[in-house]
């Protein structure tokens, strides 16, 4: 499908749609939404422009790959970030009482590690959504 | 506020029904998104903004084109 109009839109849109989608993520322990709500709009950002510029043009400058590395580095960063309750003591996922710094309440450093587990809960969701949406579309057609 | 909630709720419903009702599946599909914006809003006026994000960008929006894409590979028409 070759429509300028729409590749055109989505190419003005698409900077948008991700600045939102990281603005909710790094905002996640202060404003509703969070690494779930952020990553799912980062992959419907991503599942957007596959739409539109097909899948070739997709798996140049995201390739499949790099999603699937996405996807396990999202989870492993999460249990790691986990373990360090029990190497410094405390029970697993433990936030405060492991050592992490409080930072100021209301500002984007606070809240201890909770933005450091957003971000790994947003790369996760968003390339689990993209890997989805690739297996569906990759499939033979009927 | 009232009124519009009642309003909502009621379009909720008619969403839902003609879900079921079509045979289009096509046409199911647009109105189910419908029915996730419906209820994106109600949940919104229920005062919890935090579902209503997640409602509208995984329900209008991933799982329209999840749908899609499975619809792709199969009939239109439902028989």
């Amino acid at each position: 499908m070759d429509n300028r109009l729409l590749k055109t839109m989505v190419q003005l849109l698409l900077p948008f749609i991700q600045l939102y989608g990281v603005f909710i993520i790094l905002h996640g322990h202060i404003t509703p939404g969070g690494g779930f709500s952020g990553g799912a709009i980062l992959g419907a950002s991503l599942i957007l422009y596959g739409l539109t510029f097909g899948h070739q043009e997709t798996e140049a400058i995201f390739p499949e790959k790099v999603s699937a590395w996405a996807e396990s580095g999202g989870a492993m960063m999460y249990v790691l970030l986990g373990l360090f309750g029990l190497i410094f003591g405390a029970s697993f996922l433990s936030n405060l009482t492991a050592g992490f710094a409080a930072g100021t309440p209301g500002q984007i450093l606070s809240g201890g590690f909770i933005p450091l587990l957003m971000i790994a809960i947003g790369i996760k969701v968003g390339s689990t959504l993209m890997t989805l949406f690739s297996a569906l579309i990759e499939g033979e057609p009927s | 506020m009232t009124f519009l909630t009642i309003f909502l709720v009621f379009l909720l419903i008619a969403c839902a029904l003609m879900v079921e009702r079509t045979k289009d599946l096509l046409s199911a599909i647009i109105i189910f998104a419908a029915f996730s914006l419906v209820l994106s809003v109600l949940w919104l006026i229920l005062q919890a903004p935090d579902v209503a994000l997640t409602e509208a960008a995984v329900g209008a929006g991933i799982t329209t084109v999840v749908m899609l894409a499975v619809l792709a590979k199969t009939e239109r028409y439902e028989r």
